[in-house]
């Protein structure tokens, strides 16, 4: 089965980025990890992959700086990238990113998409399912589990009280949430062969897809700050201010 | 006046919590119209007048999954006669519907606003939390409409105003062709303990705990509050607990009287959904954890000790 699996480079959570002040754009840094949820989406696109005797190719868009994102998921297994990087891309909304993805899964080839829900950096959470309509097939969503088999593809899909079996036909894609799978880490012979696996970068016109953004950001201004509480360092009583403050709100 | 739509997925039988809170929003902007997916009702539309629905649509996709045909309605209807505006909720039916629709009819969306307004001129802006709410971004739209944005839970209460029923325009649900998926089987989790969007106290429980074991420290502190009990995202991707305790982003926005976070550092993940609670308590050893930063009470201060202290007490030990 050809499997396209979607991923994100993004600026390491752990040392939060900023907005540039003019442009109101994240500031991205050359160093960029793979998204958290992304690895997820590596992983099953591989096990699938794997059982169907099929490979996994990455679509990613983004600034592809040292690909260290990129290169993980090469490691990982995956047979091949194709990134779109484009310096015209830079103010992309939801809806030019997920034309992109499409175009360049469309010119790849594929049975079945895998994306995570939502980015850990923009989390606007509706590309995939943009991407499904404009490939025409079915978005199964927020998967905890995914099978395949006789051309269709079945998902426990996630809901508020627990989960619905969904099922369609592939082409299909699916989106999963993180802590579906156990992300594998890549071993030493899949870092060495990473560095020679095919990676192609396009730009928007290489995809023949026209940039037009319907949104801009107008303001990024500081939030009103809670007032400041106070704080106490346990020496074996502090379980007695939680009960204090417990009272003072009248919950006991 | 403006003609606004809002997107309702049916719940239990009636509107949704969020989908009535989307309604109460758009009533105050102008003349509302609720796109309604489930069986339908008299008791729903009821419902939906008393909240300050003007014209009902309503769709039932029965067994199929909803996204895909309700996208296809709701752009037919809004290619004969746009709205000035479609509000959708920060929730899963909902952003698959808005996302589809988006891309059929090739516009943007805003995504995780808090607020929206529109001006005379008809400009819709949109208010977005960030950063884990401590920074405030505007947005606008610079296309023509109509403007589809989704609002996060909880950010308006869904309060009745009494209405008369509305007129109700029932549409046949369109075939969709190969982006149609099937329902086959639902199932339900035994749920304990109150229900966590509307629990006056919660207890929390995150990383901190160590190991998922510990997590019965969390229902020992709650049992006695009748507090529901939360988690963080890194516990629910771990598997210690079930995604329908999530707290944050990606999970439920509660505004509790009372939250108190155990063992929780504090990602902007986890703060987006829970900052707005009235009094914040929290239990971290890492005296520079951000949730720090926005509590009323804060303990630094080891879970596995100050939690069981704290349960003998509650006990009246």
């Amino acid at each position: 089965m050809r499997v396209v699996v979607f991923l994100k480079q993004i600026p390491d959570p752990a040392n939060p980025s900023r907005f540039d002040p003019d442009t109101f754009r994240l500031e991205r840094s050359e160093d960029q990890i793979i998204d958290e949820t992304d690895r997820y989406g590596v992983e099953m696109g591989l096990r699938i992959a794997e059982a169907t005797g099929g490979t996994v190719t990455l679509v990613s868009m983004g600034p592809v700086g040292r690909a260290q994102g990129i290169r993980q998921a090469l490691a990982m297994g995956a047979a091949r990238a194709v990134i779109v990087d484009d310096d015209a891309l830079e103010d992309a909304d939801a809806l030019t990113t997920a034309r992109m993805l499409a175009a360049a899964t469309r010119r790849t080839g594929f049975d079945l998409v895998i994306c995570g829900t939502e980015s850990t950096d923009g989390y606007s959470g509706v590309v995939p399912q943009m991407v499904a309509e404009i490939l025409g097939v079915a978005a199964l969503t927020y998967a905890t589990g995914v099978e395949t088999g006789d051309g269709q593809v079945t998902i426990q899909r996630q809901t508020s009280a627990g989960y619905d079996l969904v099922v369609s036909d592939l082409p299909a894609l699916v989106s999963v949430t993180a802590g579906v799978v156990e992300p594998r880490y890549p071993t030493f012979q899949g870092i060495m062969q990473a560095k020679r696996k095919p990676t192609e970068t396009l730009s928007a016109a290489d995809l023949g897809v026209p940039i037009s953004v319907g949104q801009q950001v107008v303001s990024i201004s500081p939030a009103p700050e809670r007032a400041a509480g106070v704080i106490a360092e346990d020496e074996g009583e502090a379980h007695l201010l939680i009960v204090e403050k417990l009272q003072e709100v009248k919950v006991i | 006046m403006a003609e606004l739509w809002t997107f309702c997925e049916e719940s239990e039988g009636g509107p949704s919590t969020l989908g009535l809170e989307l309604l109460a929003k758009a009533r105050l902007l102008g003349e509302a119209t609720v796109f309604y997916v489930g069986s339908g009702s008299p008791r729903a539309w009821a419902t939906l007048g008393e909240h300050g629905a003007n014209r009902v649509f309503h769709i039932d996709p029965g067994e199929q999954l909803p996204a895909a045909p309700a996208a296809a309605a709701l752009a037919t209807l809004a290619g004969e006669n746009p709205p000035r505006l479609m509000l959708f909720g920060q929730a899963y039916t909902d952003r698959d519907v808005v996302g589809r629709l988006a891309a059929r009819m090739g516009l943007p969306v805003l995504s995780n606003a808090v607020d929206v307004t529109l001006d005379s001129d008809g400009r819709v802006r949109t208010r977005h939390e960030i950063s884990g709410g401590s920074e405030i971004a505007e947005a606008e739209f610079t296309s023509s409409g109509p403007h589809l944005v989704i609002i996060r839970p909880k950010s308006f209460p869904a309060e009745p105003v009494g209405g008369p029923p509305p007129p109700v325009v029932s549409i046949e649900s369109p075939d969709v062709g190969s982006a149609g998926a099937v329902v086959t089987g639902r199932h339900a989790r035994e749920r304990k303990g109150p229900d966590l969007e509307e629990a006056a106290v919660i207890v929390s429980g995150g990383r901190g705990l160590g190991d998922a074991e510990h997590y019965s420290l969390i229902e020992q502190v709650a049992a006695p509050l009748g507090a529901a009990t939360g988690a963080t995202r890194a516990i629910v991707d771990a598997g210690w607990v079930p995604y329908a305790k999530q707290v944050g982003q990606t999970g439920k926005t509660v505004k509790p009287d009372v939250y108190m976070a155990c063992g929780i550092s504090g990602a902007m993940q986890h703060l987006v959904g829970m900052k707005d609670a009235k009094t914040i308590i929290a239990v971290n050893k890492d005296p520079d954890a951000p949730i720090f930063t926005i509590a009323d009470l804060g303990i630094v201060g080891d879970v596995h000790k100050v939690l069981p202290k704290l349960i003998a007490e509650l006990a009246g030990d």
